[in-house]
């Protein structure tokens, strides 16, 4: 038994079939999607969703940011921005990583919504990066 | 009776009307195919965000601490209008109608004591509204220009409303556009944007899958603030996608009958002018043989 993974980006369905186990990258923690998960939905952080078949890895995407609903059979991935690891550029990466963190740096603490949205960014530049690495 | 000179000047100039109309026709015709194409293929992604939503939303309505761009101010004493048209005319009724049902709306929540500003999506909207409530535009973004909208556009529409909402401009924000029903006929829409509860619940009138209870991290409140704003740039971006298919479909139905109208009246100017041509002849013909027979 496998779970349907689907894989939506706002402009189209990327990717739609089976999969042994997915790891995703929820705002938590990362998260190992078996079949027969309980139903669970999660914001994602950036970085990095792997697809395993059997004890391997088969497709690596890395993720910006979104959302994910899990139940027993199905996970599907509403992607914010979403890149094959593979097509990743490590300068360009480290650049937005750089810039991610000057932004993060002047953002005022207090400002709860624009604070968190930066360090979001930050988040997700970081895991864009260690994306990169680990292609 | 105008000289056969005219005549001809204007059949040769009709003709090259519907050369026109003919041109824009297939035009119309390739790029609704695309439209079409891009509007089906953000569909999944709006309908899982809905169902999401509605399942975040049912649980969230009672709890007193639920995000405002959910449950509202708890006012409705201001309103946004966000109206989606075309940047290009010569699309029938497309771009009129949606300003003749935004000028209606807002006549009638004037009539209300209310207050009502105005975002304009598209070129055509913004004018038409412009000449009436041009104190009352908060804001406009034309695609004018560009060949295909890109869901980046979208999203910074939704954090500008998102912003101006925070800012407590506003207190219910509706989207009016054209929805694309078929080639022939778009359906002026309006949904609720701003609280977003006031559509959960219309969702939920439809039969939905039994529901499921869902673990949620990292908790409700923080995954709302996340998802709202995403499911309003979300429903703009696909009420634009609907839109811009409506509008190649309204303008393809415009100009077919454009050519045919065209076609009429090439026919009847040419009926025209070969009747004259012929009496020119016969009355030169009259002259000839009076002339002969005077002789």
């Amino acid at each position: 038994m496998a779970t349907n993974l689907e894989i939506i980006s706002p402009e189209r369905r990327l990717l739609a079939k089976p999969a042994d186990m997915v790891v995703i990258p929820g705002t938590e923690g990362d998260l190992g999607i078996l079949p027969d998960h309980a139903p669970l939905i999660t914001s994602l952080r950036g970085g990095t969703i792997e697809i395993y078949q059997g004890q391997t890895v088969t497709d690596r995407f890395y993720v910006s940011g979104g959302f994910a609903e899990v139940t027993g059979t199905r996970c599907t991935i509403l992607a914010d921005d979403i890149i094959n690891v593979a097509d990743l550029d490590p300068a360009q990466a480290q650049a937005d990583l750089d810039m991610a963190q000057a932004v993060y740096d002047q953002t005022d603490i207090n400002d709860e919504t624009a604070y968190r949205i930066a360090s979001d960014r930050l988040i997700a530049a970081e895991g864009k990066l260690y994306a990169t690495s680990h292609k | 009776m105008p000289s056969l000179k005219t005549l001809r000047n204007r059949i040769n100039s009709v003709k090259s009307t519907q050369k026109i109309t003919k041109a824009m026709k297939m035009v119309a015709a390739a790029k609704l195919r695309r439209a079409q194409a891009q509007a089906e293929a953000a569909r999944p992604y709006a309908n899982r965000m809905a169902e999401m939503m509605s399942a975040l939303a049912a649980g969230a309505a009672d709890n007193p601490n639920a995000p405002a761009l959910l449950v509202g101010t708890g006012k409705t004493q201001t309103h946004l209008i966000v109206a989606v048209t075309a940047d290009r005319g010569l699309a029938g009724a497309f771009n009129s109608s949606i300003g003749r049902y935004v000028r209606s709306r807002i006549r009638a929540l004037e009539a209300e004591g209310k207050t009502v500003k105005i975002f304009a999506i598209g070129r055509k909207g913004r004018d038409y509204l412009k000449r009436e409530f041009a104190s009352q535009i908060h804001g406009d973004v034309s695609f004018a220009g560009k060949k295909s909208v890109e869901f980046k556009a979208a999203e910074e529409i939704a954090e500008q409303i998102v912003a101006a909402f925070r800012a407590g401009e506003f207190d219910v924000c509706t989207l009016v556009y054209n929805r694309f029903a078929s080639v022939i006929s778009q359906i002026v829409t309006e949904s609720r944007l701003i609280p977003a509860s006031a559509q959960a619940a219309a969702n939920e009138n439809a039969p939905v899958a039994a529901p499921v209870e869902y673990e949620v991290e990292p908790d409700d409140g923080t995954l709302l603030e996340r998802l709202l704003p995403r499911n309003l740039a979300v429903q703009i971006y696909s009420a634009i996608l609907e839109s811009a298919a409506g509008e190649h479909g309204a303008r393809m139905t415009a100009m077919d009958n454009a050519s045919r109208n065209a076609g009429d009246m090439i026919n009847r100017l040419t009926q025209i002018y070969n009747r004259s041509r012929q009496a020119n002849i016969t009355k030169e013909l009259i002259e000839i043989i009076s002339g002969a027979e005077a002789v």
